[in-house]
């Protein structure tokens, strides 16, 4: 039976890691750290789960750790956030390309400089080319649901990918909300013991990890890693069909709200999403057929299925709470190569909100609907990109 | 009341007004009801001004920011009145709930509320420092909140109270507090 409860996103995840209670966890106890580890420290000192922790002096350390605990044949987690991640930028590549299947929520916030704390998705997407697979979430319990799914996939036989899972900072992880655990021994069921591939542990078969491979194979490795990001959509696929057996709630490859008949559409990560779905609501009530296309997994993108659900709309606009500078949103790059491939495509704009903190408000995606629907009437698109919420 | 209630809290760091909100949003959950309690987070200083926000509704919570037009506005430090606007996006029928000691008629004054805006006033901190000896005004004003709104039953109110200062107090705190909520339940005045 679930269990209802009001928790912070930082506290649903740490729970959902106890419930998996993984053999080994990288702990920098320091900020950019959020309470999510300190809260899994608790669950170690009180004999609630079995885990090693190894507390570091760094992030850098942290995932190094993780890659070693991993490789020697452990199921390995830890957390991060913002500069962490940042620091760990070197060693994700690793844990990636040695095929290691690291778990690790991120709690999104800005990078420096200048110095600040609080929610913004710069830090994941400067992880997107690592290798790793990312999978986004708006609230507390898709988090959660989110966590538990990511064992399953990253460990799975033909996948054995790290996985980040993604939170937005403060807003999702510090603020409490209702949500449902699962019980602990449905968690363990569903991700299931952990199953070792090549451990180096397994000391009669010895072989070497991260070997030195120059321009006779190097090319062919990182296809490789390429063609197992491919196959990794339909294991996403697969993995939430068994869960929303278990738990009743449904996950794809993104969420489509009120997108089948929709002229109009944002496509927005996270949190804002749930503040915009009320927007679109109030839209649909004055007959405007707005949607939205809320992506989950990141990392592999999914390019034909976002195309296809979006193939029919007059006018989109991507939201990112990121930015390139010189450049468009990272999100936006994404949409936009999806949808060049079709034959006709709906007009597209850019909007960068919420870096930082700054909130994202219902006014703000009333304005960008306002705008798309302008444009879906044959009005003129006047600017690309544009910040929105921005002081003057 | 519409059916999702909005509250906005003001305090000053170091008063619990972040518990108070936890606490509530606990309590809410009872009938199937969705929450959210949240401050807006800053760096955090004992006397700072700070702001907390409830959202409790029948249905799916999926608003993600501040609270900008509060049904319910809970004051738990008077001299804010002089510093902020604890007014700003308030509607028609928003409900004020102050601790003070000051009449809630001349509070009234003082906000400029309307006719269809209630104002109530509750000595939160006096009834803290009588029943457990410190100005630790959040459960005092939780018992005033819970009696203005009627959001949940005060034994629901007291059953929570007792939960989440279970974790971290003596009894004898724990006695005060629930002592305190009652009496912050008890002693509202409305003007």
């Amino acid at each position: 039976m679930a269990k209802v409860v009001a928790v912070t996103g930082n506290e649903a995840v740490a729970n959902a890691l106890r419930q998996v209670n993984p053999d080994v966890c990288g702990i920098y106890p320091i900020t950019p750290q959020t309470d999510m580890m300190q809260r899994y420290a608790s669950f170690i000192s009180d004999g609630k789960v079995d885990t090693e922790a190894v507390l570091v002096e760094s992030e850098h350390s942290s995932m190094s750790a993780c890659i070693g605990a991993s490789a020697a044949g452990g199921r390995v987690v830890t957390a991060t956030s913002s500069q962490g991640l940042a620091l760990m930028w070197e060693m994700l590549h690793i844990a990636a390309g040695d095929r290691l299947p690291i778990i690790m929520p991120v709690v999104n916030r800005a990078l420096s400089a200048p110095l600040n704390i609080h929610g913004d998705h710069s830090d994941a997407m400067g992880a997107r080319d690592t290798g790793w697979i990312q999978i986004w979430s708006e609230n507390g319990q898709e988090a959660y649901d989110n966590t538990i799914q990511a064992f399953r996939i990253g460990e799975h036989m033909d996948i054995r990918l790290p996985v980040m899972v993604c939170m937005d900072g403060f807003i999702i992880s510090h603020s409490i909300e209702r949500m449902e655990y699962l019980d602990d021994p449905e968690v363990k069921n569903f991700v299931g013991p952990f199953k070792n591939l090549y451990p180096l542990l397994d000391l009669d078969k010895p072989k070497s990890y991260g070997p030195l491979i120059l321009t006779d194979l190097y090319h062919e490795y990182k296809r490789a890693q390429h063609e197992v990001m491919l196959k990794t959509k339909d294991v996403v696929l697969e993995v939430a069909k068994d869960f929303e057996k278990l738990s009743g709630r449904k996950y794809g490859l993104f969420e489509s709200y009120r997108l089948e008949d929709a002229d109009i559409a944002l496509v927005i990560l996270n949190s804002a999403a749930g503040t915009s779905k009320d927007v679109i609501d109030e839209f649909r009530g004055k007959g405007i057929k707005a949607g939205l296309l809320k992506p989950r997994l990141f990392r592999p993108f999914p390019y034909e299925e976002v195309a296809e659900a979006l193939k029919n709309t007059k006018a989109v606009c991507v939201m990112d709470r990121s930015d390139s500078f010189g450049g468009y949103g990272p999100l936006f790059m994404e949409i936009s190569s999806a949808l060049y491939q079709l034959k006709q495509k709906p007009a597209l704009i850019n909007k960068i909100y919420g870096l930082g903190g700054r909130d994202y408000l219902p006014s703000h995606a009333e304005e960008v609907l306002q705008e798309l629907h302008e444009i879906a009437q044959g009005g003129k698109l006047k600017i690309i990109k544009e910040y929105i919420g921005v002081r003057e | 009341m519409s059916e999702t209630t909005e509250i906005r809290w003001h305090g000053r760091g170091g008063q619990g007004t972040v518990t108070a909100a936890k606490v509530l949003a606990d309590a809410c959950l009872s009938g199937g009801r969705h929450v959210q309690a949240f401050p807006e987070y800053g760096p955090e200083r004992a006397g700072a001004p700070l702001r907390a926000y409830n959202r409790i509704s029948a249905k799916e919570l999926r608003m993600h920011c501040p609270v900008l037009n509060p049904d319910i506005v809970s004051v738990v430090d008077a001299t804010l009145l002089d510093s902020i606007n604890i007014a700003e996006g308030s509607k028609e029928n928003t409900v004020f709930i102050i601790n003070t000691t000051k009449d809630p008629k001349e509070v009234r004054q003082k906000l400029k509320a309307s006719d269809k805006q209630r104002v109530v006033t509750v000595d939160a901190t006096k009834i803290a420092i009588d029943c457990f000896g410190r100005a630790l005004p959040n459960s005092p004003m939780l018992g005033a909140l819970c009696k203005v709104t009627g959001l949940i039953s005060l034994d629901h109110l007291l059953e929570d109270v007792r939960k989440s200062f279970g974790k971290k107090f003596s009894q004898k705190v724990i006695d005060g507090n629930l002592d305190a909520t009652r009496r912050g339940y008890e002693e509202v005045h409305e003007g």
